[in-house]
This record gives C-alpha cells, structure tokens and sequence, in this order.
C-alpha cells in the first residue's frame, strides 16, 4: 500500500515538474517576417485589394440606385 | 449616405481586422504556430453564413405567411449569399486543415457534416431551378428552405460537439477558449464576425434590389404590350 502512494506521489511529482517545461517549450512564429518589417507589406496588398473591391462594390451599389430612381423605386 | 452607414461600419471593421488580425498579438500555440491567425478569417465566413441562412429562414416564414414575390427574393437571395460563404469557409478550412491536420479532407465530423448541410441548401437551389411557376416554386422552396434551417443548426452546432472533433469546443476538444486565454483573439474575431455578416447582408440587399428592379422592368413591358 505505501508502494503504491509513493509510485503514485513520483507519477504526480513528475508531471507538476514536467508541465512548466511543456508550457515554455518555443512555439516556432513567423517572428522573422515582423522583425524585417516585411509584414507590413502584405498587410498592405491586403489593404490595397480589399479597398478595392469594397470601392466596387460601392459603384454597384450606386448603379443599382440609379436605376431605382430612374424606375421611379421608392427603396 | 445616411443609409449606408452600416455598409461604412462593416468596411471600417474589416480594415481592422485585415491589420490587426495581422499584427496584433496572437497566442503562440504549438502546431497551429502563426496559422492561428487563420481563425480571423476562416470562422466568421461560417458565422456569416449562419446569420445570413438565418435571416433567409425568417424572409421564408414570412413569405407563407404573406405571399409577395418581394420576400421571395429576399429569401433566395439571402440563401445564395450564404451559400457562398459557407463554400469559402470550407475552402479556407481545407486548406487550414491540409497544414494542421496533415490533409485537406481529414473526416473529421464538423468538416463532413457542414458539408452536407452545404449539399442541403444546394438542392434547395436545385429545387428552384426545377420548378417554372413562380408562385409554387416560391412557395415550395419557402417550406424546403426550412426544412434545410432545421437541418444545418444540429449538423453543424450539435451533432459536432457530441463526437470526437478536431474542432475546438467539440467533441474531446477544450472549447474557444484555448485560443485567447488572455483574450486578445476576441479583440479581432468578434469584428470580424460583425464585419462579414455586414458585407453579406450588403451582397445580399445589392442582389435583391437588382431582382426589385428586374421585376419592375418585366411588370411595364406588360403593361406597354396590354
């Protein structure tokens, strides 16, 4: 019986020690990329093409209620 | 313009969440390394999908309720831009899945039962494209059209949670959480959710009123040729 708490206390016993360990081990990031800066250029053409489809959206949208207007469409 | 102030808002939103979901601080989580980032924009294409599928639902209610060809529209046209998003997040998430879980089909019970609540709403399109008088197919594709709701809410938020999924916050999985332990996910996510929801809703009003108008057009060649 005390075998076995004892076995059971180094099993706990390994496990506390062992998960600090688990939690720093290095998680490998694209940190390279944001200390060059190159980062922001993608967030950039992400931009660019984003702005440029909501523009066109925004045109359809203005076609659309041009030709409400001209149908005389109250919405 | 003061019209438009929620298509503004959901432009604003988005441009953040294309810079901070970039920049801001991400929780460093083994194998999902920077792809974590991912979350931002894969899982508000679901969300869209559901608030817009929802709404479909709603406009189908209403439409046996008070038939008008208007709320037909509304319905179809709000399914279809769900449907869309729904095909972008299954895109997005295979390729997520092809460098996480080791390939881009990997069974795993969300991905297969979202997909079949995808082929659901697609035979709902097929459904409309079978039938000529407009007043049944509106009428039937409203009934189908909520029989599909009913099936895509357990296929996708139920059924997942109660197997085993590699989806967090189902199955053996830790829920969201395990993503933002300190919160700063939500900082992005919600935005997200909030913007693509909008653009949805914007695709979707652009849709209907090109329909409004079509319908317009038809109804005064009538007239002109009566």
């Amino acid at each position: 019986m005390k075998k076995i708490t004892r076995n059971f206390l180094a099993v706990l016993m390994s496990f506390m020690l062992a998960l600090p360990a688990l939690a720093q081990a290095p998680v490998e990031m694209a940190d390279g990329m944001r200390a060059e800066g190159k980062i922001y250029v993608v967030v950039a053409i992400i931009l660019m093409v984003l702005i440029g489809l909501f523009t066109y959206l925004f045109l359809l949208d203005r076609k659309v209620k041009k030709l409400e207007d001209k149908l005389g469409n109250n919405r | 313009m003061r019209n438009n102030w929620w298509k503004i808002l959901g432009i604003v939103l988005l441009l953040y969440v294309h810079i901070g979901g970039l920049l801001l601080h991400a929780p460093r989580m083994p194998i999902l390394n920077e792809t974590i980032r991912a979350l931002y924009f894969h899982v508000p294409m679901w969300f869209g999908m559901t608030l817009l599928f929802t709404c479909s639902v709603v406009c189908a209610i209403l439409y046996l309720a008070k038939p008008t060809q208007r709320m037909d529209f509304f319905t179809v046209e709000l399914a279809k831009v769900g449907a869309a998003l729904g095909v972008l997040g299954m895109l997005t998430g295979m390729l997520w899945a092809n460098y996480t879980w080791g390939s881009p089909w990997h069974g795993d019970v969300k991905q297969k039962y979202s997909a079949i609540s995808l082929l659901v709403y697609m035979a709902y399109f097929v459904l409309r494209g079978s039938l000529d008088n407009g007043e049944q197919r509106a009428r039937l594709s409203a009934v189908y059209n909520i029989f599909a709701f009913a099936a895509m809410i357990p296929l996708i938020f139920i059924l997942p949670r109660l197997e085993d999924s590699m989806h967090p916050g189902n199955g053996g999985n830790p829920g969201f959480n395990v993503y933002d332990l300190d919160s700063s996910m939500r900082l992005v996510f919600y935005p997200a959710v909030m913007g693509w929801i909008l653009i949805g809703l914007w695709i979707a009003s652009l849709r209907i009123r090109y329909r409004l108008i079509e319908e317009k057009i038809l109804e005064l060649e009538d007239e002109k040729n009566n």
